[in-house]
């Protein structure tokens, strides 16, 4: 127990006396969650827009107004050309093309049917797929309203319809800052974490000074114990900090219990921790853990649902984010933090991380030889 | 008993790295408060063999014990008894003099108080109480070594192993570096020593000398000379050298 104070005290001297140290500590969270949470975003701001209004009807001129009013949308350029418009997109000026063709306000009158051509832009698949969905969205609001205003003018009485209300639960606001923050302190604890250990641990190893510790008869638990606790200290400030960072900036709501989250976090660290110190015992030089925690990093952290839901991955995937510790806090973090889920409702993720944790640094422990 | 206790014991060590035999059926004892003096040339097997006796690597087979305990069983015993300083410089380049001291003095269980006496002491008799809280990577070479070997035997542990201590100090530092071992070895610690400066040798009360994973020689200096016909152990390492030599061609 003695003995473990003493690498506490080496260690936190050491780390403080490293000038690269401070600055990763205090300087990463706040330029990770400056920058990432503005930037990582999916909402779509400015559609560049194509109109080609063949029909040049008041109905097509409607229409057209709604894209007008959308906030969303930038319209670009009217044209009467599709080979225009398509070369628009083409040299990426545009991103979609709204084709009404001649005759759409007749068939709309007539045949009470319509037809309206959209193209878009699918390189990046997501943005095309946002930008279908806002489009119907608009498109089918004044197709309601079309709608109505023709069987009022027939009924002369206000007609019955289904109307939906949305509301978002637990960011009503939809704001994607919200949803991101937790994301980001996600990544930026474990790689604290990880990184800092495996670093720490090979550190010694290229300096020669592990032989020297390996030669005295300290026993290996008291010295990883020794190891670990500075970085696990660390990283819950890292955490703390963090939220006081999305508290002051982004004003993102905090709906569930702080202890609880810290809880949660306390357990989740061991697991990053000790993937730090599995990677120092693979690796020889700071080079080597740098490579290992990058290809462990990349995966598990777009694998963890920071993006993409995790329930829209291949069922395979999900099978495989069983093994993704960052998938575990991802969905806790924002589950506490955003719709206020109790202990309960983050138990079994809990218990899953305690064991994993149990399982890393068990392993770990074992592959750390104090014998060649 | 006449003769004074055997403290290290090595029965047929052999440490193979593949096909490679770093150790080839090694056999000595080292006596209780001696200077045993490990040499052989570069790559000769000293420092592989040194590393299983004190317990950092294991041996493919042999049998050993040191201080009295077993190689295979008992390590972390030996380690309570034996002090280390390696080849390559082993104190934390960024903690200063007390803190090195205080760290290891601290890892190896002695109480506040006697790492507070031990360090006073030992800081006086370097001469380095002034520069106490300077970083060890600001202060030069011979000191860190000075340092590195007090700190070896803070703890006052049986048996003291040095591996290559005087690499790369100068002439006087390591005559100073000598005057250090030759004072550890009057409180009593035994000391065993690699080295491939043959003057250092003299030293020795005893050397073994190692070739090509071999023991060809082990005596006193003065035997050995006198067995090989030569002025110096310089002389003495040659000669066996050579026999190597002629007999691989």
């Amino acid at each position: 127990m003695k003995t473990i104070i003493y690498i506490l005290q080496k260690e936190f001297i050491q780390v403080f006396r490293d000038k690269t140290m401070l600055p990763m500590i205090f300087f990463m969270p706040i330029i990770q969650l400056i920058v990432l949470v503005n930037a990582a975003t999916f909402e779509m701001n400015s559609i560049n827009l194509v109109v080609v209004d063949k029909d040049l009807s008041t109905s097509s001129r409607q229409l057209v107004n709604k894209f007008k009013g959308s906030e969303f949308y930038h319209l670009k350029e009217s044209t009467f050309s599709l080979k225009d418009a398509e070369d628009q997109i083409l040299h990426r000026k545009a991103d979609a093309i709204l084709h009404i063709h001649k005759g759409f306000e007749q068939d709309l009158i007539t045949e009470n049917n319509g037809k309206i051509q959209l193209l878009v832009n699918a390189i990046n698949s997501t943005a095309a797929g946002l930008i279908n969905a806002y489009t119907t969205m608009i498109i089918s609001s004044y197709n309601n309203q079309v709608r109505a205003e023709m069987i009022n003018m027939i009924q002369a009485r206000p007609v019955k319809q289904i109307k939906v209300s949305t509301s978002f639960w637990y960011n009503p606001e939809m704001n994607y800052k919200t949803f991101m923050l937790p994301g980001i302190l996600v990544i930026l604890v474990t790689a604290i974490g990880m990184i800092l250990t495996a670093i720490n641990l090979v550190r010694e190893k290229e300096m020669g000074t592990i032989e020297q510790i390996n030669v005295t008869p300290i026993r290996k638990h008291h010295f990883l114990i020794g190891k670990l606790l500075p970085f696990w200290i660390i990283a819950i400030f890292e955490l703390a900090f963090g939220l006081l960072i999305g508290k002051v900036l982004y004003q993102v709501p905090f709906v569930g219990s702080i202890p609880l989250l810290f809880l949660f976090a306390s357990i989740y660290i061991l697991v990053a921790l000790g993937i730090g110190l599995l990677i120092s015992t693979l690796a020889n030089s700071q080079q080597q853990v740098m490579f290992i925690a990058f290809f462990f990093l990349i995966v598990f952290i777009l694998m963890s649902g920071i993006f993409t839901p995790v329930e829209s991955m291949p069922y395979w995937a999900q099978k495989v984010n069983v093994i993704n510790p960052f998938s575990y806090f991802m969905k806790a973090i924002r589950m506490i933090m955003l719709k206020g889920s109790g202990f309960f409702d983050v138990l079994k993720e809990m218990l899953s991380l305690f064991v994993y944790a149990f399982i890393v640094l068990s392993l770990a422990v074992w592959r750390y030889r104090k014998v060649a | 008993m006449i003769q004074k206790q055997n403290i290290i014991i090595v029965k047929n060590l052999v440490k193979k790295f593949g096909i490679f035999v770093a150790n080839d059926h090694l056999n000595f004892e080292v006596r209780e408060g001696e200077i045993f003096g490990f040499l052989g040339a570069n790559g000769a097997g000293k420092t592989t063999a040194m590393r299983i006796i004190c317990g950092l690597s294991l041996p493919t087979s042999g049998e050993i014990k040191v201080a009295g305990f077993d190689i295979y069983k008992e390590r972390e015993k030996i380690k309570r008894n034996i002090g280390y300083m390696s080849q390559k410089f082993s104190l934390y380049p960024n903690l200063t003099i007390r803190e090195n001291i205080n760290f290891f003095g601290g890892i190896y269980g002695l109480s506040r108080t006697e790492i507070k006496t031990r360090t006073t002491n030992l800081l006086e008799k370097l001469q380095f109480t002034h520069a106490a809280n300077k970083l060890i990577r600001e202060i030069p070479l011979g000191w860190m070594q000075k340092l590195a070997f007090s700190i070896a035997i803070l703890h006052k542990p049986k048996i003291a192993f040095l591996d290559e201590p005087t690499g790369g100090v100068d002439p006087i530092t390591r005559r100073q570096f000598w005057e250090m071992i030759y004072e550890a070895a009057e409180q009593g610690i035994t000391i065993f020593v690699t080295t491939h400066y043959m003057d250092e040798a003299e030293y020795c009360d005893r050397v073994s000398i190692m070739v090509d994973g071999r023991i060809e020689a082990l005596d006193s200096p003065a035997k050995l000379k006198e067995k090989y016909a030569a002025e110096s152990m310089n002389d003495v390492f040659l000669k066996l050298a050579r026999i190597q030599l002629h007999e691989s061609v």
